[in-house]
């Protein structure tokens, strides 16, 4: 492969700052833009940038979520976007804007950006919402939720052997354990299994719906250092799409985010942290063994997508609570993930590492 | 570090039409991403990602369509990014997918925009009743057709001037096979005599609604040099946002227009855009749009624009022609159009733009915007690769 | 604080979806209780059939027939159908491996419970009574003891009146919540006053209020009431008639700022012939009973204002 980022020549670039919304369940009274901004002041806060400082902005969001064509670019309003900004959109979650942001600042042409996203689920029906994702053609028209169709994922990891109900429920009781030191989070420590929402998952499997935004700051080399004391160092990133359709794929494994594990570089050295946007407890068992975490690795002690999953937003937030860790001394080499589609169809890696 | 030079050398775009009834949504962006290949003399194989752009997902009711046509774009096993600035969209996927290169991430990238708006109603998509809000009290056109009245007051232009715009457009769409309309009885008078739809807006000075994709190859030096016909060059790419309504807002001549351009100028070295340019690509979906932009890119002071297109120099054989393909007056797949704009100026630098050719083209400029006037991307190529 | 509004928000439409050939056969042989699939180069075959390779993208156009019958390969138990979904009572979605197929076709099968389901489960179709020429024509699948009935048949893919395309419809229901500053101004039109909010840093006034000044990124609070009075800045003059609106043609649609607002909203000009409307005219509004807009805005009679004077606003 010509010119893989993190190679000699290539600029180091990192995550220097990360802010994220208290993630509920409604926040009727508040119009994205206004569940956006403290976000976006408060990460730039960190800096001590002002938008005018930034080099590019991107962000992440979806006209489905929000029930109108266009919705992004009344989020725009809490940027500050004048005099006019460099700035693109990703209709994906953040974590892919934050890979755009990236590559930009890998050309050289900008040395700081700032990246967004958000998502506001409690307008709609999530489940119904997430089935206009599916195959128009043979899938969208019989309306499988998003719970189904992971469902279906945890009942094949079942039947493979790889996990039973109990180590499902143990992911769902160690996640929100976790989460109890996250004041942002949703759902936080004993949460009962309940009923099964669809068999073989319980409520307790599956991720709080609810809205919530988060903003992170990249920059580059001596930038980077002059605005945060331990700068989070993308050592790599990299992205992965597998086919579209279920039963083409083998729904126990994720070879994409394998693949993007291994393209960034994950698989060099041990990571001590990782930060898994697995909105499924069924999913994490799938990315521990696809990523090859073992069990001295901390897995999502933000209490991942298990503990908030504001759609759109929980992959970039994934990105921001392992260099938030590396920030703050707590991890020195963390990988973070995000994922999109359908039991995870689409699958983005990012090693981050703190200079000891 | 320096940049990657970045090459086009694969065109691909789908004959567009009201209704590609013959066609799934994967087998439209597949026909176009397939002529890119054939152009570039590539397989599947030799794509590292893919780059994809449309306008919003209610056009044609699928959330996220990238997942699913994911197998129809050979994206199994790669990176796949999926772009939305509205109507610049496939400016800007171009630009991200021209950054992947340039940043030396990947050395071939496939990048594609399109649109079926015949699955639904682009009206419908863009003006879904959303509670409390006053009605819109107008279509599209009416949206536009006040700015448009503004340029006129303030430039003291003759309101024949749209219509000129109009007749060039279509007269050279005739000229492009790919492109919609093909009106080969066209005339001024026609015209002029069409129907005022939002005064002063005529239905003739109106965009189609299309069915479209179009795709593009883009590749490192290597890929370039191996590269079966002559490629177009990135000499710059910029994009620029600003917000959607705020006061002192000039929807005439936005500031990020200006200040897009001026950032493609300078990477590109270009320091007179009406004498280094050979040819424009650029977004006109109303008439008018043509003398704004004409100002608002620095091809003219300000009040000036319209006297280039009333002079004829914005004409195929003039001085500074400006959609030689016909543009998107002529053809319109709302998230292709700003793509289009792109790989039309790579035509012209290319020399494979066929009958609508600009003789000699050896740099273009192409340029989308979109929103409320408020999203701009372009790129400006050339027939040389850039200079160090 | 006041409660914020909200409303029901349906985006409904009726999706119309060519299929091109592959899709077209597959649908059109299901409206004729015949599943075709689709062999890749490699001589797997795909069920249901697709017009590009998951793995090679290459293009795949050799149809088969495969069996309505299967074994599932991985189900899921639905307690509570949701509306849409093929079984009004609880049902298992499932993924059936046609026999003759190499992938798994994603639908609902009909047991009377979980107990009733397990993966390797032989399953068969059974079609709609109405058939269409849509995934749907499957009604379900339901447990059906039988043999593997073996590799799939070659098959032309060629019927009668084939099913060239497919009408989806599809709806969403939101609840809508336009967030606080727009509630108050929404709250203040109630009593025919329009109340815009300033921005604290670049003092400018805006209406309709957003929460945010755009320029600056910083909230909004302070409350202004503007207008009623104001001037045209542009306009048009529309002559086809709006979807859904009852205004007769031609009218005029304008840019209208109102006194003390730093940017014009839009509305409607009345009370003038439309061709007398210009650019400087000085206007109020006008409400109609029940109405949570101005119905349109009327000339004042003062004198028009000065080109200068509001060229910033247009």
């Amino acid at each position: 492969m010509p010119g893989t980022p993190g190679k000699p020549g290539a600029r180091d670039i990192a995550v220097v700052a990360f802010a994220q919304s208290p993630h509920r369940r409604r926040t009727d009274e508040l119009s994205e833009v206004e569940m956006l901004m403290p976000v976006l002041h408060e990460v730039l806060g960190r800096t001590g940038l002002r938008t005018s400082d930034i080099g590019f902005t991107c962000s992440g969001s979806s006209d489905y979520l929000a029930g109108r064509a266009f919705s992004f670019t009344m989020a725009l309003d809490g940027v500050g976007a004048w005099p006019p900004i460099s700035e693109s959109h990703v209709e994906m979650d953040g974590a892919w804007a934050l890979y755009e942001a990236w590559v930009k600042l890998l050309t050289g042409e900008a040395d700081t950006a700032l990246v967004y996203a958000y998502g506001k689920s409690s307008p709609g029906e999530l489940r119904d919402v997430l089935t206009r994702q599916l195959d128009p053609y043979y899938v969208a028209p019989l309306w499988p939720d998003s719970v189904s169709l992971a469902a279906l994922q945890a009942r094949a990891l079942i039947d493979a052997g790889d996990a039973d109900e109990p180590a499902l429920a143990a992911v769902a009781a160690r996640s929100r354990a976790a989460a109890e030191a996250n004041p942002y989070a949703q759902l936080t420590g004993s949460v009962p299994a309940g009923d099964y929402l669809v068999q073989p998952l319980r409520a307790g499997d599956c991720p709080p719906i609810g809205d919530g935004a988060a903003a992170v700051i990249l920059a580059a080399g001596d930038t980077a250092r002059r605005l945060c004391e331990r700068p989070a160092w993308i050592c790599g990133m990299d992205h992965r799409i597998e086919a579209h359709s279920l039963g083409v794929r083998d729904l126990t494994d994720s070879p994409s985010a394998r693949l993007a594990a291994e393209r960034a570089g994950a698989f060099e050295r041990p990571v001590d942290t990782a930060e898994l946007h697995a909105p499924f407890t069924s999913q994490e068992i799938v990315l521990r063994k696809a990523l090859r975490l073992g069990d001295d690795v901390d897995v999502n002690p933000s209490g991942g997508a298990l503990a908030a999953n504001p759609v759109m937003a929980a992959g970039l937030i994934r990105i921001g609570e392992a260099a938030a860790r590396i920030h703050r001394g707590a991890s020195s080499r963390a990988l973070a993930h995000a994922t999109s589609g359908p039991c995870l169809q689409q699958n983005l890696v990012a090693v981050l590492e703190g200079e000891s | 570090m320096s940049k990657e030079p970045v090459a086009v050398v694969g065109i691909g775009q789908t004959k567009h039409v009201a209704a590609r009834r013959d066609v799934s949504l994967a087998g439209l962006v597949r026909e176009a991403a397939t002529r890119a290949l054939d152009d570039a003399r590539l397989t599947w194989a030799d794509i590292d990602a893919v780059v994809i752009g449309k306008a919003p997902d209610f056009f044609e009711g699928v959330m996220m369509p990238e997942l699913y046509l994911a197998d129809a774009l050979g994206a199994v096993g790669k990176p796949m990014l999926r772009v939305h600035t509205a109507g610049s969209v496939g400016g800007s996927t171009a630009l991200v997918a021209a950054n992947l290169i340039a940043a030396r991430v990947h050395g071939t990238v496939l990048t594609l925009a399109f649109e079926k708006q015949s699955e639904s109603n682009a009206m419908w998509g863009l003006s879904l009743p959303v509670p409390f809000q006053q009605p819109l009290l107008a279509g599209a056109g009416g949206f536009f057709a006040p700015h448009i009245r503004a340029y006129m007051r303030r430039s003291g232009a003759p309101d024949t001037v749209g219509s000129v715009v109009a007749y060039k457009d279509r007269r050279n769409a005739l000229k492009n096979p790919y492109a919609h309309l093909h009106e080969p009885d066209i005339t001024l008078e026609k015209v002029q005599a069409s129907p005022m739809l939002w005064d002063p807006v005529r239905y003739s000075e109106t965009c189609p609604s299309s069915d479209g994709a179009c795709a593009m190859i883009l590749t490192d030096r290597a890929g370039a040099a191996r590269a079966p016909h002559p490629p177009a060059w990135v000499h710059g790419g910029a994009m620029r946002s600003e917000p959607t309504l705020f006061a002192g807002k000039d929807f005439v001549s936005p500031q990020a227009g200006k200040d897009c351009a001026a950032d493609v100028y300078r990477q590109a070295r270009i320091t007179d855009p009406r004498r280094e340019i050979d040819a424009v690509e650029m977004y006109v979906p109303f008439s008018w749009y043509e003398p704004m932009w004409l100002e608002n890119l620095g091809f003219a002071a300000e009040g000036e624009g319209w006297k280039l297109t009333e002079s004829g120099v914005t004409e195929l054989d003039g001085d500074l022609p400006v959609n030689p393909s016909g543009g998107v007056l002529s053809t319109n797949p709302i998230g292709a159009s700003g793509m289009i704009r792109f790989a039309e100026a790579a035509l012209q630098v290319r020399g494979q733009a066929g009958e609508h050719q600009v003789d000699g083209a050896r740099r273009a400029l192409g340029h989308a915007y979109g929103g409320g006037a408020q999203f701009f991307s372009m790129w400006l190529v050339g027939a040389e690769p850039p200079p160090g | 604080m006041p409660e914020v509004l909200s409303a029901p928000l349906v985006v409904e439409f009726p999706f119309t979806r060519s299929l091109g050939p592959v899709q077209s056969a597959f649908l059109t042989g299901l409206r004729e209780r015949t599943v075709l699939g689709v062999k890749t180069a490699g001589g797997g075959v795909l069920v249901p059939p697709v017009e590009y390779d998951p793995v090679t993208a290459e293009e795949l156009r050799e149809l088969v027939e495969v069996a309505p019958t299967g074994t599932v390969t991985t189900w899921a138990w639905n307690p509570s159908p949701r509306r849409y979904q093929p079984l009004r009572t609880p049902f298992a979605w499932v993924l059936v491996r046609l026999d003759g197929a190499d992938t798994a076709l994603l639908h609902a099968l009909d047991a009377p419970g979980p107990d009733a389901v397990r993966t390797g489960l032989r399953v068969r179709v059974r079609w709609a009574a109405e058939r269409t020429g849509a995934i749907t024509d499957i009604a379900c699948f339901e447990p059906y003891d039988s043999e593997d009935s073996g590799p799939a048949a070659p098959h032309d893919g060629r019927f009668a009146d084939p099913v060239t395309g497919i009408v989806a419809p599809a709806r969403l229901d939101y609840t809508y919540s336009p967030g606080r500053a727009p509630t108050d101004y929404i709250n203040a039109l109630a009593g025919r006053r329009t109340v815009g909010e300033r921005c604290p840093s670049c003092r400018k006034v805006y209406v309709p209020p957003r929460g945010a000044c755009p320029t600056c990124g910083i909230a909004t609070a302070e409350r202004v009431e503007v207008g009623p009075r104001g001037t045209v800045t542009t306009f048009c003059i529309v002559n086809i008639k709006a979807r859904n609106l009852d205004i007769e043609v031609p009218y005029v649609y304008a840019h209208i700022a109102l006194d003390g607002a730093d940017l014009a909203l839009h509305g409607r000009i009345g009370g003038i012939p439309y061709d007398q409307v210009r650019m400087g005219l000085r206007v109020e509004p006008v409400w109609t009973e029940g109405g949570r807009y101005p119905d349109h805005y009327r000339p004042t009679g003062e004198p028009d204002a000065d080109y200068d004077a509001y060229k910033e606003l247009i």
